[in-house]
């Protein structure tokens, strides 16, 4: 369970990895739903291109596609994205306390060290 | 957005930062969240050489990381993997990351940077640069608001 959890947190990772998908992404932050072909507009890429990078988003959950009509229609799923927040701000704590003891010896340390060590 | 990225500003000089980061003794004086005891510290600071570092938390938990030192440049610079051995995130133990360290002289003493990336298990060539463009900081702004 716990180690699908980690490699759904990989696969989010990986999604993100490419500047499209972030530029993606980031347009459906702007402006919510959008259909594949207003959303593809801005990208100097084929349609098909753009399709394939909303298969690996929507594959790691971090879009919903949803069709009425002839019109697909693109919206942000942030869920995933909540996930890699997490990691984040669970490890800028932990680095943050540690960093803070490290900042404390170090300078404890420079004071009892004569200058001409350097 | 995979990385975690510290800037501090510290009054000593680089050497006694370095040694702060990369011997036995310094790392057992800082490392972990909060301000329960570092149990045992051990560091070979050599390219190839490995560090471990058990520690309990003030919640009674122990926890226990260890990795490998991938580049060292005496004293600007250190690089190494890390991985929790027992303790940590249980969906976490199996994931190696990768730690940064750059130390630059300034005129009050050092300045160092840490970078703490996250990597794939299967070290997937070419994948580990998952800089977030500024793009994101919007997205991020718009997901701290979710949980």
């Amino acid at each position: 369970m716990v180690n699908d959890k980690s490699q759904r947190l990989d696969r989010v990772f990986s999604a993100l990895g490419d500047p499209t998908r972030r530029a993606i992404l980031a347009r459906l932050a702007r402006d919510s739903a959008l259909s594949v072909s207003r959303l593809a507009e801005p990208f100097a890429i084929k349609l098909p291109a753009v399709m394939k990078h909303l298969d690996v988003l929507e594959d790691v959950g971090l879009i919903r596609r949803t069709k009425e009509g002839r019109t697909v229609t693109v919206e942000l799923s942030p869920r995933p994205l909540k996930a890699a927040m997490d990691w984040l701000q669970r490890y800028e704590r932990f680095w943050e306390a540690s960093l803070d003891r490290l900042t404390r010896y170090a300078e404890k340390k420079e004071r009892e060290t004569p200058e001409k060590d350097e | 957005m995979s990385q975690v990225t510290l800037v501090r500003r510290i009054a000593a000089r680089p050497s006694i930062v370095f040694d702060a980061l990369t011997t036995s003794e310094g790392m057992s004086s800082w490392w972990g969240p909060d301000e329960g005891p570092v149990l045992s510290a051990a560091s070979d600071a050599k390219v190839g050489g490995r560090f471990c570092i058990r520690f309990r938390k003030l919640d009674g938990t122990e926890h226990e990381c260890s990795g490998e030192f991938l580049e060292i440049e005496q004293p600007s610079r250190i690089v190494m993997s890390w991985q929790w051995i027992s303790g940590g995130l249980p969906q976490e133990r199996e994931r190696v990351s990768r730690l940064e360290l750059h130390l630059r002289p300034i005129d009050t003493g050092t300045e160092l940077t840490l970078i703490h990336a996250a990597l794939r298990d299967e070290a997937s060539a070419g994948e580990h640069a998952w800089g977030w463009g500024g793009a994101l900081d919007k997205l991020e702004r718009r997901f701290v608001a979710v949980s």
